[in-house]
């Protein structure tokens, strides 16, 4: 596309001041972190790089959250996604409902969804277990809508009915059917799914914090009541570390599930 | 499978019977989810709902609802909510929306492109705890912007780090995450302008300027106000940042459920959480519709999404 030296000038006024706005923070965070602090310092030092090392709540924190990331995409993987399947297949009647049903926490903000579960989570802290873990049921819910979204464009690219015909003709059963051909043929969408799941356990605060369960977030959080350096240094060191990875994963899989993550 | 099996399900012919039989077989399939949705999803909204119109004894009754309606404090607390949101959605989506045509305009795929739309996808979900920590490390005590300024600006607002704590203060840190939101809902968009479009305003001698005036900003207009709902909704729910940085109840209306719901004072009332609960549900509610509504003119030209 020719442009013209005006269109050009506003491009990059307009690139140079969001830019700024967003560059100087993270500039900001570099520096914070590399000030001294106690006694011991002076000009720059990176012993707020060296703590992280030293925080064993934010190991803990951040294996648990995993475990919990990888309970939510059991969930996704064995009950979502099988029942989107079985509701595309065998129940036509049920798919607006089943859709609504899905898009419904797009509905209620976290804040609002704590409020509603608070009574169930102190029933299950009391009778089944104290663990972070037990945040996969309400966060499974939480994705809910971008599980929804990226399956059922999957779902309606891939011409399901027949692949079932076919595969039943040659004597599949309905399981097979499920988890051995149609899951296959829309891999990209639950791949999005996992990664979604990942930053949204990863990224939670509010349900966490509300309901006094020590996930990453909360712990970060702790931390920078008692150390700002090194409260500073594990937020940057994780945002660059997402923008990584953000960097290797291909543009075409991955603009669609952070797309959806953001809405949350 | 014998006819014997479906003998009681009174079907004149077998193999209409065994069809009826297993439709309705096929809709215990769904069992497992909806009892798994039904405790996770179904129930916290219901509690939610319907707690509104209850009181602190689990009796039916308006008057907590009418209560938190007519208090002052809530409602300065949800006027700022909806103040706040407003605001960052508008800047927000101002300047993401042309940082947005910045980024279409260059090559796509190039280097710029993509760590634009990286960072954009990281930022989009930096709201929380570690923006607080950034903006404090730029703005907060000992924070490079504010020793800057102590030492060039001391008379400006710059130099002292309290408006931070204010609601001004607030907007400049969610317009940090919705900036990156609105690049990601808007990219999406403008990369779909046809290009032909652009060559027909050409041929017929349209100007840059006049192109965008015409054409561009007319098609562009629902996609945006949809965004702004969005980016809206998207302040309005946020709980995380405000609490890090200003733990005052009458704030904002999340940070009041949150002390209704947890207050260590023995304070706690869940009615009122439940009454606030309810009310932001509602506005919720109308922006989704009202962006639904959008997206379905919107999708008429618009594909992909």
């Amino acid at each position: 596309m020719k442009q013209t030296i005006k269109v050009r000038l506003w491009r990059w006024t307009i690139i140079s001041i969001v830019a700024f706005y967003i560059l100087v923070p993270l500039y900001a965070m570099f520096d914070f972190s590399t000030k001294p602090f106690g006694f011991a310092d002076k000009g720059r030092t990176f012993r707020a790089w060296q703590m992280i090392g030293e925080q064993q709540n934010l190991f803990l924190a951040v294996t648990r959250s995993l475990i919990t990331a990888a309970i939510v995409m059991a969930l996704i993987l064995f009950l979502v996604v099988p029942t989107a399947i079985w509701v595309h297949l065998k129940l036509p009647l049920l798919r607006r409902p089943f859709e609504l049903l899905c898009l419904l926490p797009l509905a209620i903000p976290a804040i609002v969804i704590v409020v509603g579960i608070a009574p169930l989570y102190r029933w299950i802290s009391i009778n089944l277990s104290e663990s972070p873990i037990t945040l996969a049921g309400v966060y499974s819910m939480l994705i809910l809508p971008y599980t929804y979204r990226s399956l059922s464009a999957a779902l309606d690219v891939v011409d399901v009915h027949t692949l079932a015909e076919a595969a039943t003709t040659l004597g599949a059963t309905i399981s097979r059917v499920i988890f051995g051909i149609i899951m296959p043929t829309i891999k990209t969408g639950i791949i999005n799914g996992s990664f979604i799941a990942i930053a949204l356990v990863l990224g939670e605060f509010t349900i966490s914090n509300i309901l006094n369960f020590k996930t990453f977030q909360v712990v970060i959080a702790q931390i920078g009541r008692s150390n700002g350096n090194v409260a500073v240094a594990v937020s940057l060191a994780s945002l660059l570390f997402v923008v990584f990875l953000l960097l290797i994963i291909p543009t075409k899989k991955r603009q669609g599930a952070v797309l959806d993550v953001d809405l949350a | 499978m014998t006819q014997l099996q479906y003998k009681g399900t009174g079907s004149a012919t077998g193999r209409t019977g065994s069809q009826y039989w297993h439709s309705k077989a096929a809709y215990l399939g769904v069992l497992p989810f909806l009892f798994f949705t039904g405790i996770f999803l179904l129930y916290p909204t219901w509690n939610v709902v319907s707690g509104a119109f209850k009181d602190n004894y689990n009796n039916f009754s308006a008057t907590v609802l009418k209560a938190i309606f007519n208090d002052p404090i809530a409602r300065h607390a949800f006027g700022n909510s909806l103040e706040l949101s407003a605001k960052t959605a508008i800047i927000g989506g101002i300047l993401g929306g042309f940082f947005a045509w910045a980024i279409a305009t260059g090559k796509p795929g190039g280097v710029f492109y993509k760590v634009a739309v990286a960072i954009s996808s990281a930022l989009a979900q930096f709201g929380g705890v570690m923006l607080v920590f950034a903006f404090l490390a730029t703005f907060g005590f000992n924070g490079l912007v504010l020793t800057f300024a102590t030492r060039f600006l001391p008379t400006t607002f710059l130099a002292d780090a309290s408006w931070l704590y204010t609601m001004n203060g607030l907007a400049v840190l969610y317009t940090f995450f919705q900036v990156p939101l609105m690049v990601l809902v808007f990219l999406p968009t403008l990369e779909n302008l046809k290009p032909q479009w652009r060559e027909a305003s050409d041929a017929l001698g349209g100007k840059y300027y006049e192109y965008w005036l015409r054409v561009g900003i007319p098609i562009l207009t629902p996609s945006f106000v949809g965004a702004l709902l969005l980016l809206f909704v998207n302040s309005f729910s946020a709980y995380a940042t405000a609490s890090v940085l200003i733990n005052l109840a009458d704030f904002l209306t999340p940070l009041q459920i949150a002390t209704a719901l947890t207050s260590e004072t023995g304070g706690s009332n869940p009615a009122e959480a439940k009454v606030l609960s309810f009310f932001m549900v509602i506005v919720v509610v109308i922006a989704m519709t009202l962006y639904a509504l959008l997206r379905r003119n919107v999708s008429k030209w618009e594909q992909r999404r």
